[in-house]
């Protein structure tokens, strides 16, 4: 863990060393790729090759859920980014996540339907809801290269739009938390509406084929997961990069002195629309990674208490540490899919308490446990 | 007190990293750097600035003194686009109109600013501090890939040995002392290498050692860049003042010499003899 969080840099005399954004020492690298390797292949193989009576096969049913707690982690980073190092708690990260949801479910949809996959020409939705012809924004999502565009462009330009007028009106805070919040409901009843167009209450489910490949195969289920442990590793190294850089050191002191940093020639408006848009699209690609593996998006993944049970991940894990954010997804949702089953009715209970119980006694959430100091930044 | 070759040279500075394009447009005609005129003030009725003019030099140090409430940091507040004033026009150079510039474009194109309470990053590194301070192109997509070069680590360095900060480099600027940090945000003024020093009360809880090498650093620095200093601590005025502004009520009540300033019976009323000592 220690590789990870701290640099070496700071043991060299002399000259000023420890300013250099370093992603990670050889060392680091090392068991950085190792980790990696273990998690996105590995995995895997050992539910491919492996016969399934041998006490180490990973069952099938097992694959999927992993990559969804994978696609939860890429949201504890994005999250951690904003908040964790620039001061912004987004309570409507749902809204980017299931955009990105939705435009894969648009893309497996419409490629199946093109493909002969159904009984209609069309997704299976619209022959429920009596249309006979596809809403004109369907146009152009059979095609991959179109759903990656919006995918990037859609999460993208709704970040940089709402991010503009809000932090050009410097709203800050709890009240920048609240209309996040008030964003991710809105949206939330656009989509339940069954003339948006896209399944209304039911959302898009009963996907066939990714770029040509069945999802109900073992091996594209396998892939998905390892495609997916492998974006994670991806973001991590980039936000990594990001908070290491002088862009990170400025992301920080806009955290904590916004006005002393304007006073020193740094317009605070830019670096968070970067780093808010930023986050909203790494969300955006884990909700599109997501819905593959999952099967189903529909509106409820839009509801205010899903974003803020991201919120609850980052600070249960460790804000401003970025490994801790992922490690308090995983623990979270790992418990949540124990509980859910065993005792349905403790799950929000069990959530509640654990969330007091680090506000209270961890501010440096579940990480500074491992790492034995209470210090959030990296 | 010695300061480093490019806190000395202006043009062997301003050469080296390229500074943002307002710093280029920013023509002094010879002399008069910043220009106050008719700057007003009020805030719900009270007038914190009234028909305020002042002019500074370049390479002056002007010390602002006056009893509180006279609107010190409000003129200091207007200069750096933080408050805009009701009337008046406010000039930085001959072509940087400060009332229609953003604070950052100030700030970018050459005005630094010690607040009176020290504010430093405190979950950042004093290293670091200086690092976000230095003088630099400070947008994001510059932000993203900059490294500092081994003539602003040199700088870096200088600065860290002239602030006395050289063993604490690695530490949280929240952990040093209040003193560590004044020097520190004087630091961060220095990277900036501005051509308008503002500085809101630098000697406020330091040592008396302090207070000597903080006017030793302003007399150092003045020549090369304008200081506008504002300060409680008359000893302190006296030792590096060459001309005094005493404000009042918000506007200039008498301007000169210490002496001169001293002698002025307006200015003995206002302080009630304090300044008499």
């Amino acid at each position: 863990m220690t590789v990870f969080s701290h640099s070496v840099a700071g043991a060299l005399p002399g000259a000023s060393d420890s300013i250099r954004p370093m992603i990670f020492g050889p060392r680091g690298w090392a068991i950085f790729g190792t980790v990696v390797v273990l998690l996105a292949g590995g995995i895997p193989l050992l539910n491919l090759i492996l016969p399934v009576d041998s006490s180490l096969h990973v069952p099938d049913y097992l694959i999927p859920l992993l990559g969804k707690f994978a696609c939860y982690a890429l949201v504890a980073l994005a999250m951690d980014l904003i908040w964790g190092y620039c001061g912004i708690l987004s309570l409507g990260h749902g809204v980017f996540f299931a955009l990105g949801g939705y435009i894969m479910g648009m893309h497996m949809s419409l490629s199946a339907a093109q493909a002969g996959l159904y009984r209609t020409a069309f997704p299976p939705f619209m022959e429920f809801m009596q249309r006979d012809s596809l809403p004109w924004f369907w146009a152009g999502f059979g095609h991959p290269a179109w759903a990656l565009l919006m995918l990037l462009l859609v999460p993208g330009l709704l970040a940089f739009g709402f991010g503009y007028l809000a932090f050009r009106s410097r709203i800050k805070g709890v009240y920048f938390s609240i209309i996040t919040q008030a964003l991710t409901y809105a949206v939330m009843l656009l989509f339940f509406l069954n003339e948006t167009g896209l399944g209304g209450n039911n959302g898009l489910t009963d996907f066939k084929i990714l770029l040509g490949f069945s999802l109900q195969e073992p091996t594209t289920r396998a892939a998905l997961y390892g495609i997916t442990v492998a974006s994670v590793a991806s973001a991590y190294v980039l936000c990594r990069y990001l908070v290491r850089a002088k862009v990170g050191r400025v992301l920080v002191g806009v955290r904590d002195a916004e006005n002393r940093l304007m006073f020193l020639g740094y317009n605070p408006l830019h670096y968070k629309l970067f780093v808010w848009t930023l986050s909203a699209l790494l969300c955006a690609i884990a909700g599109a990674l997501y819905v593959p593996q999952v099967g189903i998006i529909n509106p409820g993944e839009l509801q205010p208490a899903n974003s803020i049970e991201m919120a609850i991940w980052v600070a249960v894990g460790g804000r401003g540490t970025l490994v801790g954010a992922m490690l308090g997804a995983l623990v979270i949702n790992g418990a949540k899919s124990w509980l859910t089953a065993a005792y349905p009715d403790l799950w929000l209970f069990f959530l509640a308490a654990l969330f007091i119980a680090v506000t209270l006694w961890l501010p440096g959430g579940l990480l500074s446990l491992l790492n034995g100091r209470r210090r959030g930044k990296a | 007190m010695r300061l480093p070759a490019w806190l000395q040279n202006r043009t062997a500075v301003e050469a080296a990293p390229p500074p943002r394009d307002l710093a280029h447009r920013l023509e002094t005609g010879r002399g008069v750097i910043l220009y106050m005129e008719g700057v007003s003030v009020s805030f719900d009725g009270f007038k914190a600035l009234n028909d305020l003019s002042l002019y500074i030099d370049e390479g002056e140090l002007r010390c602002i003194i006056g009893p509180n409430g006279a609107g010190k940091s409000t003129m200091m507040d207007v200069i750096t686009g933080k408050t805009r004033p009701d009337t008046g026009s406010v000039w930085f150079g001959q072509t940087l109109d400060c009332l229609r510039r953003e604070p950052w474009e100030i700030a970018a194109a050459g005005v630094g600013r010690k607040f009176q309470k020290p504010t430093v990053f405190e979950q950042l590194s004093v290293l670091e501090n200086l690092e976000v301070a230095m003088q630099a192109d400070k947008r994001v997509r510059i932000s993203l890939f900059a490294r500092p070069t081994p003539a602003q680590r040199q700088q870096l360095d200088e600065v860290l040995t002239l602030i006395g900060l050289s063993g604490e480099r690695d530490r949280l600027a929240g952990l040093i002392s209040h003193g560590q940090k004044q020097w520190l945000e004087i630091g961060m003024l220095l990277m900036q290498n501005p051509r308008v020093l503002l500085v809101d009360e630098p000697v406020a809880g330091m040592t008396p050692g302090e207070v000597e090498r903080t006017a030793e650093l302003l007399n150092a620095l003045a020549g090369k860049h304008s200081v506008i200093v504002v300060e409680h601590d008359m000893a302190f005025v006296r030792a590096i003042a060459r001309k005094v502004t005493v404000l009042h009520q918000g506007s200039v009540l008498a301007e000169g010499s210490m002496d001169q300033v001293q002698a002025d019976p307006r200015v003995q009323e206002v302080y009630l003899g304090e300044v008499v000592a």
